[in-house]
């Protein structure tokens, strides 16, 4: 069904309403800089498994002997030293919103994340800085066994299957900012959706950096039993600073025969942010995963969530959309790897560059030997606005199996006068015009979303346009 | 007093609703329209035809504040003011309006969200004051109504402007954004051209329903057809860029028993020409 967007109200800008910050309170805050005793701290106070530590120590290894990857986004401005890894805000976690102190529960109102989990969700995260302050699941869905918690929690308390799966899908030698991620993560969330239970209502977390110099590492794990289904959405902010501000998260999802499983981003960084994201997916037998992903803000933001395909049946969707205004670069895309025969997987992504802004679109499709009758198709659809922007693609198609078919489709446009001519003839502005152009080009993606967050999206959109954006 | 009087005749002589004066267009460095004039009142039905390439679309988008098209000299007045120096959508705003003889496809933008935008913003709605914006329910009711005249089904409301669109279809849309934006001064660009029989009669249909006193109308066609169902008050004659003779309804049926080129050959067989307004 095609979506009616109202028209909304562009008075206020990204500052106004989600730029804004508290006055930083912690329970405690780890020394500026990462090493080994940072990396023992987090452990310490989390009180974790002598494994975990392990872990994270090793990770810590991994991260300084590897390089930064130069392929993409130019990385060399992070200072690692100047960020703060972990931040600890309030003691407890709140079950209910007043179990919240009332700082941070103001924030999240101002933010909407109360209000839409009384309307439209199942459950809710709410992580601010490192750690989840407040957590909510459906008792109906609680008593089918789903489990919705934040990642340190279902450490402690469901030991058994997150040592299974954590660290399975993405390794921390992955590549460097994975290493980092390994080392000092901190919140995310743990969801475990069991066999034929179907969550008909999405999941929501919502990340939130708020402390200048900061650092984000979230962790979220996935899995979905067999033919369960879950839809889970995240959404982040964080407040204009003057200095960077770093996200890096690694996300793990394993997609279980027969299931699904849909993974929504609607992300608005504020343009002092490095999003710099690992995300990636198994799909066994008939699953199918879909990966739906909104990069609005931030500074740089690097991210290509991974399908990878590993038996008859598998289907993978990364549908993705990309907005970089003056001084960001949206690097972004999408990996799909077959590896069994039968498998299927379609990547579109949407990209919008305006006032000097850079998006590039990397993507990668291998098919191993014997993944016969597998299908690929990649879209890649740039809009410029303007003279100085720019827009790239960079994608690789690795094929060992003949029996394939693979298609790969680009194209870049402009805003037509036609279109501008066409539309001001009814009586709309200038400035709203091209909003509603670019509405439209990303109308496919937005058609995905549940209302609210379309309605959201179109609104993100229009302060992306008139550049009230932080 | 007697000072004044030339200045009260000059303020008495009738001024029309719409006016075009001497008005000189060039395309990409081209003069296509060569002073052009012609005054339009509301309640009127003008018709202007002519060749391939005489100027007709160059005369709408010019009039719409097209940015291809460059003025080189003369006016056009609409309540008191020469809206060759308006923005597009003021043209708009102040009730104007085109249907182009080539409607655009907007990827993306559902009909019915694109007729809504354009109703609020004729509306003045800046997003802030609701009071100014259309309803839902007065929305529904408005195109139930319009849409059921020129016969389109409600799935058009949720289809991509003009996107897929038939030529028909394209037309009839084209209309029925007129009939929801209710201009005071409509240019109707070769609206019949691309429809069928039936079509044409809905089309006409609903322009007339649309005719009265607050409604002038200049109808740009190649056919005297829609002439038929959408009688004129006046035809206008465009050839090269510049208007050679304006008549009655009778000066369509000649052009379309003899063509252009004879009236380049023998213009004074046909009909004589009106006075001057
Ligand atoms: N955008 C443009 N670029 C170049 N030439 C143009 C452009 N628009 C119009 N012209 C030229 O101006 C002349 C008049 O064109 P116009 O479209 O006004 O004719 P018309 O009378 O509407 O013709 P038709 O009956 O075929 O619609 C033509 O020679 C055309 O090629
Ligand atoms: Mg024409």
């Amino acid at each position: 069904m095609a979506t009616v967007i109202p028209r909304i109200d562009v008075g206020d800008n990204y500052k106004e309403k989600y730029g804004f910050f508290d006055p930083e309170k912690f329970v405690f805050k780890a020394k500026r800089g990462l090493n080994a005793d940072v990396v023992k701290e987090i452990s310490w106070m989390k009180n974790e498994p002598e494994w975990m530590t392990k872990f994270r120590l090793r990770a810590l290894q991994t991260f300084e002997k590897k390089e930064m990857p130069t392929w993409g986004a130019d990385l060399s401005v992070i200072d690692f030293q100047n960020i703060y890894y972990y931040l600890k805000s309030t003691e407890k976690q709140g079950k209910t919103w007043d179990d919240v102190p009332a700082d941070i529960k103001n924030t999240f109102d101002r933010l909407g994340v109360p209000q839409a989990e009384r309307k439209f969700l199942a459950g809710v995260a709410a992580q601010y800085e490192s750690e989840v302050v407040y957590h909510s699941l459906h008792k109906e869905l609680e008593s089918k066994g789903v489990i919705f918690t934040d990642t340190d929690s279902a450490l402690r308390q469901y030991p058994d299957l997150f040592k299974e799966y954590f660290g399975t899908i993405i390794p921390p030698a992955d590549n460097k900012l994975a290493a980092l991620n390994s080392a000092v993560w901190s919140g995310g969330s743990f969801i475990y959706v069991p066999k034929g239970v179907k969550v008909e209502i999405p999941l929501q977390a919502y990340f939130r950096i708020n402390a200048e110099n900061m650092g984000q590492f979230e962790r979220t794990l996935i899995i979905c039993d067999e033919d369960s289904f879950v839809h889970y959405i995240e959404g982040c902010t964080a407040p204009i600073y003057t200095t960077d501000s770093l996200h890096s998260a690694v996300v793990e999802i394993i997609v279980k025969r027969g299931a699904r499983c849909r993974y929504t981003t609607v992300q608005n960084w504020s343009t002092n942010v490095y999003n710099l994201v690992t995300k990636r997916a198994v799909a066994y037998g008939d699953a199918t995963m879909e990966w739906v992903d909104g990069n609005l803000g931030s500074q740089i933001t690097m991210k290509y969530p991974s399908i990878y395909l590993m038996e008859p049946g598998a289907k993978g969707d990364v549908l993705s959309v990309a907005f970089a205004g003056k001084g960001q670069h949206q690097d972004a895309g999408g990996k799909a790897v077959h590896v069994a025969p039968n498998t299927s997987s379609n990547i579109v992504s949407k990209s919008i560059s305006k006032n000097g802004g850079r998006t590039s679109y990397r993507g990668l499709v291998k098919v191993y030997p014997g993944a016969k009758n597998s299908k690929s198709f990649v879209r890649c659809d740039a809009l410029l606005l303007d003279e100085q922007s720019r827009s790239d693609t960079y994608p690789t198609t690795e094929v060992d199996e003949p029996q394939v078919r693979i298609g790969h489709e680009a194209t870049v446009s402009k805003v037509s006068d036609e279109q501008l001519f066409y539309l001001q003839s009814r009586g709309i502005t200038r400035a709203e015009a091209e909003t509603m152009i670019v509405n439209g080009f990303i109308e496919p993606f937005t058609k995905e979303l549940p209302i609210e967050y379309a309605v959201e999206l179109n609104r993100l959109i229009q302060l992306e346009m008139i550049g009230s954006v932080g | 007093m007697a000072l004044n009087s030339a200045a009260v005749g000059k303020l008495t002589e009738v001024m029309a609703d719409f006016e075009i004066k001497d008005l000189r267009v060039s395309v990409e460095g081209r003069e296509i329209l060569k002073g052009v004039s012609l005054a339009v009142n509301k309640g009127e039905v003008h018709a202007v035809m002519g060749p391939n390439g005489s100027g007709k679309s160059t005369l709408s988008h010019t009039l719409m504040g097209h940015p291809n098209y460059k003025v080189l000299g003369g006016q056009v007045l609409f309540k008191g003011k020469d809206i060759l120096t308006l923005p597009t959508e003021q043209r708009a705003k102040l009730g104007m309006f085109l249907a182009l003889q080539y409607p655009v496809v907007v990827p993306g933008i559902t009909m019915s969200n694109f007729l809504r935008t354009a109703i609020n913003a004729k509306r003045g709605f800046d997003g802030k004051d609701k009071s100014k914006s259309i309803n839902v329910k007065e929305f529904r009711a408005l195109l139930k109504n319009e849409m059921s005249v020129l016969r389109m089904d409600d799935s058009f409301l949720s289809r991509y402007v003009n996107e897929g669109f038939s030529g028909g279809e394209k037309k009839r849309a084209e209309i029925l954004q007129m009939a929801v934006l209710k201009p005071e001064i409509a240019i109707l660009d070769e609206t019949d051209s691309g429809l069928d029989i039936d079509s044409i009669k809905f089309v006409s249909d609903a322009v007339n329903k649309m005719r009265g006193p607050e409604l002038g109308v200049l109808i740009i066609t190649h056919y005297t057809r829609v002439l038929k169902f959408i009688k004129p008050d006046y035809v206008h004659v465009l050839v090269n860029g510049e208007f050679v003779r304006s008549g009655g309804p009778e000066l369509a049926d000649w052009l379309e028993a003899k063509g252009y080129s004879e009236w380049v050959k023998e213009p004074d067989k046909a009909p004589a020409a009106l006075e001057a307004r």
